[in-house]
């Protein structure tokens, strides 16, 4: 990044963020992540403490993070309830819902955990994307009863040890996103896109299919095609590849504004 | 220290790579509930009952609304300005009547979302059906001419023109038709209404104006504005469907107010299709003509188009009052009322079907003179608004033309068509201008300064993407010379100053210079207690030769003599010094006399907006690359160049997001994006995302951006136009022109879908 | 949505004997069909079983004796199309599978569950609509209506609707075996083209499964096809969209010469469709454009067009030309 800030001090809000932070009893790993403490020295750092200064309280940056156990949830006459454990960012949990209930509402609106969107709710935008055991998936067509024993991982598990996952960098730095929406989604399925290249799965656009699967460096076109189920009505697209092209590749990606 | 224009990262970039930024949706309450709408299955008629009693047994379900028992709404009074703009003239469950198909006609309210929505599935409704009209061109009879288009004459020279066109050989006279769009934010609508007592209302809401929301609502509820407060502090995208208050909003307050508990009402994609406003169908009959050099005589731009609850109508004539130097045109509309859902404002609304017409037209004029669309275009450029007159207050189009020929490689382009190829892929090139008009309205900010060096700016404005959390940071950073690090920016809440909808691509223009107002006044007065007090290094200097950077003022020739903003204040005992002010353009302003304690701005009238001297616009070039594949007729955009005459930049980076993400909403217009109905039904054949197409990933090019650059020395102070909507304007004419180059298949009707390309000879 | 008792049966018997007794009983597979139809309210299964758990779902990729290649219903799209195996000897089903949805969503759908996957007609989707498929007797909204994304081929004055699967289309080309098993594992195996139907009077039922049976996998008998064969598909958008046209084309050649070849085609019948009239032609023929052309305008002749979806006929004749020439030249875009 090469217009990152330097470290800045803390204002007053952001101290008053911190104080209340640290009243609590700061767990290293929640379900949102990394602890709230080192993620705020975090947010201080990759963004010059821009992000701190924004529109946050502490309850909107790191809602309470409830620690879920069967029957501590508040359950509206749950039908079908099914029991379902499974980790979401490397902590346990367990919820009862109701068999209707899909993933993606049980992150937003039972597990508080609201980075994961929802932009159609039928497979077709891809806002939804988590994250389960390894494979990108859309989380508002997995029922929560079908998550029994997997590793959940959401926009708000990415950020490990003190640093945001490369790919939340380099869509800051390219401007990867316009409103935002689409941008979680966007990320999960660029992080799990890495790791199926260094597996050397195929697309449609692949020329030789047949060829042993080795880790593969993708053109522009193989990452547009391999991120055509995440849409961006905003139309961040070019710098989406842009993000994804210099985390994939490890080379600066150029950007192409100029005047005249 | 000029940090306005440098393209530093989002302020809330952060916030939306962890997905820490709330949107709508996201503010769950305790104890609160969630409501479903049912919508009708018919177009027009009304609603002879409705059997809820099997949804009501079904579990969890708390209350249905339907007109029998929904909450009373103060009624729509065409005489009072509410401060809000509804989207349509309706009202939520106030009469049992149907205008179009998937209107809102009961609202189940139940303790979960599922189950909201399966108890919605039960409720049985009946109907008596009338004959709705649906096909424009049956109903345009008994449509109508409407007399204004967004302020100006809505028939300009009727009949006028054909004397001149019919007398020449030399013109063209063709129709382009585009269909009914829909806007699709990724981030579908969501109101959370949170009653206080029976007297204060919160909503949380997605919307493009906070104060429009709190308008309508205190409006209908015949509540003190003041009570109510609209907290948005994220939106998902907007592109003109959350500018105004559609009927969830108002359901989500009524529902709340009675079940007597917060009621989360977010809506489905499906409805996004059917009660969100839409960009209606146009036709447009174009006619022009030339002398033997080329030169315009004459235009004609007759738009058939339709409208439903609302006044609203796509205004895609604008562009043609205002490009070339033609010296006749005929600009006239005819309407007609249809039952579909009411159309709305849709990014550029008027300039993006209107472009494609124009600027395919001149492409053909162009090709009938066998001239190169470039120079056919620099030929036939006006310096000044050709009608009204005046100036424009800065325009550098054709300099916009020389930068995207030599960037897309224009002399690779062969004048004929179907000259170029590379295996299967014919290949063209295409232009077309862009413009659109740039607005400004007043707007109020408020900065604060705190004694530890942090600033607070307040402005009831909205990010819906566009960059506005950053660049009003980076606006007060320079005016006060702090740097933006220490800058919190909050907007997006109807409780701070008033500010205007985030549409009409208006904002930067209108609310970044209440911010450097604002923020000026605060260095002012922190200036004047310096040069007052005997306490300070600067005591009894001129102001003239004070300079400011990084927290401290300076005497400019001796920049050894300093005082620090912390230092005054503690001196003065200040904890907080702070200005609140409006920035009113010269003509007119939209949201009334500033209140107290905002103040106005003294702005210099040259530099305040006076359209009584200037016509403002932005401009710009599109260039496209297509390539269309012989046999199929598919067509991918390989390269884009946008070259934009918007004025000042105000964040390289974020601008250059706002064009490409206007071009790619342009390839979706081009290419792919359609809402069918089935007239038989008058509903959307095209409900979801997977029939009605977007762009996708793969769909889009390399979109090369350039920006003029030039400040606009009469906008404001700043000399920033908007740039949220030029970017789609020309776009699918460019593309339009581009495949003509490729194939010599001319499309005049949207989107060009491989069965159109195939079925044309 | 409606309410539904979700349950992870392991016993195979037990599930058959599930979904005789409930006509409302639905399997589960990766979902991405199921439930968007129910939250649309097309499909109100009183119960669903997840298939991953049902013990005769276990197969694990055995390659046969004879060569051919089993894979398990239960196995994940995503995956079947990187096996490496299915990669090197039947490229046009990885084609085929990596074509369709997105990225996402092939790591959720199953093999069998793309089988079965139901049609994207949009008056079946609507419950507001009449659709013989949903509600049979309540009419066919597309037949009259905007048909423009329907069949051209093989359809009845009751259904319109095409197949979407990509996958079932290079099954088919690939003379492909569903295996099934119904009540008291009993064992059946059923021919692909023979597993979808077409219409009839029964638009209703989309294939030949009968009740209480399960598919557990689908097998592909060895062929020499790997060489020469592709699978186009033409859309509307450059991706993550559904068919208007696909084909999928495979040929063995001995000096240029076609000795074996197999093409189906998706996006014009309720199910992939085999274009037999131009195997039929292009066998012993040399692999030839001129050839192609001609095989293409057999087979299209026998296209019967709807209102909207005239065009098919005209793709669908350059899509096969296409996709042969592809096939013939190595899989190589020409
Ligand atoms: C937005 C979107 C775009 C898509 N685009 C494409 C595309 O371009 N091309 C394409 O081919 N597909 C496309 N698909 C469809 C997708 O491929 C199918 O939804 C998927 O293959 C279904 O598999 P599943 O396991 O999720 O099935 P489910 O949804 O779980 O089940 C579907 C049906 O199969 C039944 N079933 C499941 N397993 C079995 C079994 N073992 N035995 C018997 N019955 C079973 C179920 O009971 C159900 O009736 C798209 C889907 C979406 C949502
Ligand atoms: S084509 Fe088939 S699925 Fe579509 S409406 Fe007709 S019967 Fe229903
Ligand atoms: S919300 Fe899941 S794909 Fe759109
Ligand atoms: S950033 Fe708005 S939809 Fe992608």
């Amino acid at each position: 990044m090469t217009d990152q800030k330097q470290a800045a001090d803390f204002n007053e809000d952001e101290k008053k963020i911190i104080e209340d932070m640290i009243t609590g009893d700061p767990e290293d790993m929640t379900i949102f992540g990394v602890s709230r403490r080192q993620f705020l020295k975090q947010l201080a750092v990759i963004t010059g403490g821009f992000a701190a200064a924004q529109y946050i309280g502490p309850d909107e940056l790191f809602a309470a993070p409830s620690v879920l156990a069967p029957g501590t949830i508040p359950i509206n006459s749950i039908e079908n309830g099914v029991n379902a454990s499974f980790n979401v960012n490397g902590a346990p949990v367990a919820l009862e819902v109701d068999s209707r209930m899909t993933l993606l509402d049980s992150l937003r609106e039972k597990l508080q955990l609201t980075g994961t969107k929802k932009g159609c709710d039928h497979g077709q935008c891809g806002a939804c994307t988590v994250i389960i055991d390894g494979n990108r998936v859309l989380s508002c067509l997995t029922l929560t009863a079908c998550c029994q024993g997997k590793n959940v991982t959401t926009i708000e598990g990415l950020a490990k040890n003190n640093q945001l996952h490369p790919m939340q960098t380099a869509f800051i730095k390219h401007d990867g996103f316009q409103c935002g929406y689409c941008t979680p989604g966007q990320i999960c399925s660029a992080v799990a896109l890495m790791d199926e290249a260094k597996k050397g799965e195929a697309s449609y656009l692949t020329e030789n299919i047949r060829e042993k699967p080795v880790s593969v460096q993708l053109s522009d076109d193989e990452i547009r095609e391999r991120m055509s189920g995440n849409i961006c009505r905003c139309g961040a697209y070019p710098n989406i590849i842009a993000a994804i092209k210099e985390v994939h590749s490890g080379k600066e990606a150029a950007q192409n504004w100029q005047f005249a | 220290m000029a940090i306005i224009g440098k393209p530093i990262n989002r302020v809330d970039a952060l916030l939306k790579v962890t997905g820490a930024a709330k949107y709508a949706a996201e503010f769950n309450q305790p104890n609160m509930v969630y409501a479903f709408p049912v919508r009708s299955t018919i177009a027009k008629g009304s609603v002879s009952a409705i059997d809820s009693s099997a949804a009501e047994k079904s579990a969890g379900v708390i209350k249905i609304l339907t007109p029998e028992n929904a909450p009373q709404l103060k009624a729509i009074d065409p005489k009072v300005k509410t401060g809000g703009m509804l989207g349509e003239q309706l009202l939520p469950l106030q009469d049992n009547l149907v205008y179009y198909f998937g209107q809102y006609i009961a609202l189940v309210v139940a303790e979960t979302y599922e189950q909201a929505r399966a108890a919605a599935s039960l409720v049985k409704v009946n109907y008596s059906k009338e004959k709705h009209a649906i096909d424009l061109n049956t109903e345009l009879p008994n449509g109508y001419k409407p007399q204004k288009v967004q302020g100006e004459d809505a028939q300009v020279n009727e009949g006028k023109t054909a004397p001149v066109i019919d007398a020449t050989a030399n013109k063209i006279s063709y129709t382009y038709t585009t269909p009914t769009e829909n806007h699709h934010p990724m981030e579908p609508h969501a109101s959370i209404a949170v009653w206080e007592g029976s007297d204060k209302l919160t909503l949380y809401d997605s919307t493009q104006g906070v104060m429009g929301a709190r308008g309508t609502l205190a409006y209908h509820f015949s509540l003190t504005p003041e009570n109510v407060q609209i907290v948005s502090p994220y939106v998902g995208g907007g592109f003109g469907c959350k500018g105004s208050q559609w009927g969830h909003m108002l359901l989500a307050a009524m529902a709340a107010k009675l079940v007597q508990r917060p009621v989360k009402l977010a809506i489905t994609r499906q409805m996004m299709q059917t009660n969100v406003g839409r960009r209606p169908a146009t036709q447009q009959k174009m006619a022009m003509a030339t002398d033997d050099k080329g030169m315009l005589t004459a235009i004609r731009h007759h738009t058939d188009s339709y409208g439903n609850k609302s006044d609203f109508f796509e205004p895609s004539g604008k562009q043609t009052a205002v490009l070339y130097n033609a010296p006749l045109r005929e600009i006239t509309y005819k309407i007609a009322k249809l039952n579909i859902g009411t159309p709305t404002y849709m990014r550029a609304p008027g300039e993006t079907p209107g472009t494609f017409a124009l600027e395919s037209a001149i492409d053909e004029m162009a090709y009938k003179m066998k001239m190169d669309p470039v120079a056919f275009r620099v030929l036939n450029h006006t310096a000044e608004d050709p009608s009204k007159k005046h100036p424009f207050s800065s325009e550098n189009l054709l300099d916009c033309y020389t930068i995207g020929s030599e960037k897309i490689g224009w002399q690779q382009r062969k004048a004929e068509p179907g000259q170029l190829r590379k295996g299967k892929q014919l290949i063209g090139y295409g232009v077309a201008t862009a413009t659109y008009p740039a607005g400004r309205s007043a707007a109020s900010a408020k900065v604060q300064l705190r004694a530890d060096g942090s600033v607070i700016v307040q402005s009831a404005t909205q990010d819906i993407g566009t960059g506005t959390y950053t660049i009003i940071a980076q606006t007060a950073s320079e005016t006060l010379g702090i740097p933006v690090e220490k800058i919190t920016v909050k907007i997006g809440d109807s409780s701070f100053p008033p500010a205007p909808v985030s549409g009409g691509s208006m904002t930067t223009a209108s609310v970044n210079p209440a911010v450097m107002a604002a923020a000026e006044m605060v260095r002012k007065e922190l200036l004047a207690l310096a040069t007052a007090d005997t306490g300070s290094s600067l005591k009894g200097r001129r102001l003239e030769d004070i300079g400011y950077a990084d927290g401290h003022f300076f005497v400019t020739a001796d920049k050894t003599t300093v005082d620090s903003y912390a230092d005054i204040m503690r001196r003065n005992n200040k904890n907080i010094v702070e200005a609140c002010t409006t920035a009113m353009p010269a003509s007119g302003s939209g949201l009334g006399a500033p209140t107290a304690p905002c103040m106005e701005a003294p702005i210099d009238k040259e530099e305040n907006s006076d359209k009584e001297k200037y016509s403002f616009h932005s401009f710009g070039a599109q260039f496209a690359e297509v390539w269309v594949d012989e046999d199929f007729g598919t067509i991918r955009v390989k390269r884009f160049v946008s070259v934009q005459d918007v004025g000042r930049i105000m964040n390289e980076k974020t601008a250059r997001s706002q064009i490409i993400g206007g071009v790619i909403y342009g390839i979706g217009a081009a290419l792919m994006e359609e809402t069918a109905y089935d007239h038989r039904w008058a509903n959307p054949a095209t409900r979801t995302l997977a029939d009605y197409h977007v762009p996708v990933n793969l769909d889009v090019p390399d979109i090369g951006v350039h920006f003029i650059g030039k400040p606009d020395p009469h906008i404001s102070p700043i000399g920033a136009r908007g740039i949220g909507e030029i970017g789609t304007t020309g776009v699918s004419a460019a593309i339009a022109n581009a495949v003509f180059n490729a194939t010599g298949k001319r499309l005049r009707d949207l989107p060009f879908t491989p069965d159109k390309m195939l079925l044309k000879s | 949505m409606r309410p539904f008792k979700f349950s992870t049966t392991a016993d195979s018997n037990e599930v058959s004997k599930i979904l005789i007794a409930n006509p409302h009983a639905r399997l589960l597979g990766g979902g991405t069909n199921l439930l968007d139809l129910m939250k649309e309210d097309v499909e109100r299964p009183t119960e669903l079983v997840e298939v991953g758990n049902i013990d005769v779902m276990k197969i694990v990729s055995p390659a046969s004796a004879t060569g051919s290649v089993v894979i398990p219903a239960v196995e994940k799209n995503a995956r079947t199309a990187n096996d490496p195996a299915i990669r090197e000897n039947f490229p046009m089903l990885s084609q085929a599978i990596l074509s369709g949805a997105s990225a996402q969503i092939r790591n959720m759908a199953t093999n069998g569950g793309n089988l079965n996957q139901r049609t994207r007609c949009t008056y079946f989707y609507d419950v507001a609509m009449p659709c013989n498929k949903r509600e049979p007797g309540s009419g066919c909204g597309a037949m009259k209506g905007l048909n423009r994304m329907h069949a051209i081929f093989g359809w009845s004055d009751k259904c319109v609707a095409v197949h979407p699967s990509d996958m079932c289309v290079a099954l088919a080309a690939l003379d492909a075996v569903v295996k099934v098993q119904g009540a008291n594992g009993k064992q059946r195996s059923i021919p692909f083209t023979a597993y979808h139907r077409l219409p009839g009077d029964q638009p209703q039922k989309d294939n030949t499964l009968q009740p209480g049976e399960l598919i557990t996998a689908i097998e592909i008998p060895r062929n020499n096809f790997a060489e020469n064969s592709y699978y186009l598909k033409v859309r509307d958008r450059a991706s993550y969209a559904f068919a208007l046209i696909s084909v999928a084309a495979a040929m063995e050649l001995k000096n240029n010469k076609i000795v074996r070849v197999s093409i189906a085609m998706g996006g014009v019948a309720h199910k992939p469709w085999r274009a037999s009239v131009a195997e039929k032609y292009l066998l012993h023929k040399e692999a030839t454009e001129a050839n192609f052309k001609i095989a293409a305008a057999n087979e299209m002749k026998l296209a019967k067009p709807l209102e909207h979806n005239l065009y098919k006929v005209e793709l669908g004749r350059k899509a096969l030309v296409r996709a042969l020439m592809q096939a013939a030249n190595g899989g190589k875009t020409i």
